[in-house]
């Protein structure tokens, strides 16, 4: 089995499906000949031909509203948004057509749209290539939000969208993209779209991420298994169908959880998986449920590390969490 | 920049002899009653909104000819993303009155369970796309639509309609340059109708009219006065082959004018003169054509009774029909938001039912 990087491991799913499905078209800003800024979408145009892989206008509105056409007249478009900052254009088309598309019509027409688009911080972007705005667009029915964190699930994932029925936003945390490596299967499967992966299990208490912040919370956990505590790690993969079952039998267990997120904290996903915490395991919670995010502040570019809910930052709040 | 029209009909009913486009009679009939129709049906479904048995309704007064010529010139297997005021192409390709009825009442069989406001059509079956509310958001649809229909090889062409408010959108740009660059056999069909609900086309764009945005775009523009339907017809017609043969795509500002309200929610006689709308009156497109047949003896007053009976029956027991179906199931409130409801769903649904016992 190789061993591949997220970026390795998308493109290859790309190529693969391609050549399974004639269905498929993908297009974005640079993501045609020269195979989008992070290479993602690199050789497709070569083997598949400029028709269903090409360069698009410099309009994020466009790439959106053109692939909900595309995908109601019987096509399957993966389009990419080349950074998830830049997805605001297109958010109308989004939040207004794409992901109402099926509900409006009565199921007479859909836009089950893939949009494919890097997201998160750590690479000295600034603001205008950090941001993880995925709770933007988790407050609109009908749309599937899910944010990877390694290279296998990224195919896998990446598969699951690609069958979808509905319209998935698919946040691919650029941070990673070449530095977590894992091996992937070469044959096709996938990874239930709204299911959690149980990263590590543990006794003590429950700590939630997903994307690159999974990492630093593995991290935390393996470090404070050196001091006796026992942490389970849940990444959630999917964010929207949350995986309910999954945090409450494991909230129930361990008594205690922490949420890290590193968008900012208020409004963040984060505090819709402690509220439902509150609603589903209020007599399971031995402390109250901790959040360790982003500040409410623009993505900083300088202090960048400083503003991330690195490992050090989640350790604390598990410790914190642990003497409540 | 200043963009000639294509005119043939005038409003006194008299055709140009430069006007080299045959329309068969039966085409030309069914235009006339389909407009009649429109017309009858809009009337009637103010005055339900006035006597508060529906919520809102939006008419196509003076322009129904944009609609239903241009339907006339198109093939079944071409699709329609029409705006609100393009009742006149669901009727031509078969929409019964029930069922457009049933739509303006959102009842339990409203082809879209009662999910939009009145006005919002839209048939699978008949191809026509479901009207969205927002103006533009369409365009770049019928882009992509036109494009994957060009992917598959088909030989069909999408059509698009909007008003003149509508080029002002984003939608609009980015559509029109996604099309030209990617050669998408679409049509854009601007109804340039003066006013967006109460602004004027002064208040609108600087440039002289919509067109010259298509050219703008790099795209085959043409200019019609949208009340004369031979002109219409054979434009559409025209941008069809246009398409067809990879030529596309085409943009066609119709020049009408709105002679109702925007909606049921509007007072026209706060923004506008009275007076424009007498003159607009006698360019009426309904009027004209019907001048036309009688010149060509295809139509008399004996004939024009009869229609305006059947559609008021038809349209009647259309109404009486609707009054007796019930509102959505509960459940329907949930359907359709994914592809399968969520377990969320589920749950919130189930919650919901406490609340309306006995109800499904």
């Amino acid at each position: 089995m190789p061993e591949m990087t997220i970026i390795q491991a998308l493109n290859h799913t790309l190529h693969e499906e391609f050549a399974r499905d004639d269905k498929l078209i993908s297009f974005g800003e640079d993501a045609g000949a020269f195979g989008g800024v992070f290479r993602v979408t690199e050789g497709l145009q070569e083997k598949f031909g400029e028709e269903r892989v090409f360069d698009t206008p410099l309009a994020e509105q466009g790439i959106v509203g053109f692939a909900i056409g595309v995908a109601q007249n019987g096509l399957k478009p993966i389009c990419e948004i080349q950074f998830a900052d830049y997805i605001f254009p297109a958010y109308d088309q989004i939040v207004n057509e794409m992901a109402k598309m099926r509900y409006r019509t009565a199921n007479q027409y859909s836009a089950s749209v893939v949009v494919r688009t890097p997201a998160g911080g750590g690479i000295h972007g600034g603001h205008y290539h950090s941001q993880s705005p995925a709770a933007q667009f988790l407050h609109t029915p009908g749309l599937v939000v899910i944010c990877v964190s390694g290279p296998y699930d990224a195919k896998g994932l990446l598969t699951a969208a690609i069958e979808s029925n509905d319209p998935v936003i698919f946040f691919e945390p650029k941070r990673i993209y070449r530095s977590v490596k894992e091996e992937v299967p070469l044959e096709r499967y996938t990874v239930p779209i709204g299911k959690a992966d149980l990263a590590r299990q543990g006794t003590d208490i429950t700590l939630i991420g997903w994307g690159a912040q999974h990492h630093q919370n593995m991290e935390a956990a393996e470090e404070l298994a050196q001091e006796g505590i026992d942490v389970e790690v849940l990444n959630l993969r999917t964010l929207n169908p949350l995986d309910e079952p999954a945090i409450i039998a494991s909230v129930q267990k361990t008594g205690r959880c922490v949420i890290a997120d590193e968008a900012p904290k208020t409004m963040s996903f984060s505090a819709e998986i402690a509220a439902t915490l509150m609603e589903k395991c209020f007599l399971s919670l031995e402390a109250p449920v901790e959040r360790c995010c982003g500040l409410d502040t623009p993505f900083p570019h300088t202090l960048e590390h400083e503003y991330l809910p690195d490992a050090y930052k989640v350790r604390q709040a598990i410790i914190d969490t642990m003497e409540y | 920049m200043k963009i000639p029209t294509v005119a043939y009909l005038d409003p006194k009913g008299v055709l140009s002899r430069s006007c080299r486009t045959k329309i068969p009679d039966k085409v030309l009939l069914k235009g006339y009653r389909t407009m009649c129709l429109t017309r009858h049906n809009d009337e009637r479904m103010i005055t339900l909104q006035r006597q508060g048995t529906i919520s809102f309704a939006m008419s196509s007064k003076g322009e129904e000819c944009c609609a239903v010529a241009s339907a006339a010139a198109l093939k079944s297997v071409d699709w329609m993303y029409p705006q609100y005021r393009e009742a006149g192409i669901a009727f031509w390709r078969g929409m019964s009155v029930e069922g457009y009825v049933n739509h303006m009442f959102c009842n339990r069989n409203d082809i879209i369970k009662g999910r939009q406001m009145p006005n919002h059509f839209g048939s699978r079956a008949l191809n026509i796309v479901t009207v969205s509310s927002p103006i533009g958001t369409k365009i770049p649809h019928a882009a992509g639509s036109a494009y994957a229909m060009k992917v598959k090889k088909e030989k069909s062409v999408v059509i698009c309609y909007f008003g003149e408010g509508a080029s002002s959108e984003g939608d609009f740009h980015v559509g029109l340059t996604f099309a030209a660059v990617r050669k998408a056999p679409v049509i854009f069909f601007c109804r340039n109708n003066g006013y967006a609900i109460s602004t004027p086309t002064t208040s609108q764009f600087g440039s002289e009219g919509v067109a010259p945005e298509g050219i703008g775009h790099g795209i085959k523009t043409f200019r019609v006065d949208g009340n004369d339907f031979f002109a219409v017809y054979e434009t559409v017609q025209k941008a069809r082959e246009e398409c067809v043969k990879g030529k596309g795509p085409v943009l066609i500002e119709a020049m009408t004018y709105r002679l109702g309200a925007h909606s049921t929610s509007d007072d026209p006689s706060r923004y506008r003169d009275d007076k424009e709308c007498r003159k607009w009156e006698k360019k009426c497109p309904i009027l004209r054509l019907r001048t036309y047949l009688e010149k060509k003896q295809l139509w008399d007053e004996k004939k024009e009774e009869k229609l305006q009976k059947s559609i008021k029956k038809e349209v009647d027991a259309a109404i009486a029909a609707a009054k007796e179906v019930p509102p959505p199931t509960l459940d329907s409130l949930i359907e359709d938001v994914y592809f399968e409801p969520t377990p969320r769903l589920r749950e919130q649904l189930h919650e919901l039912k406490r609340f309306f016992p006995g109800d499904e």
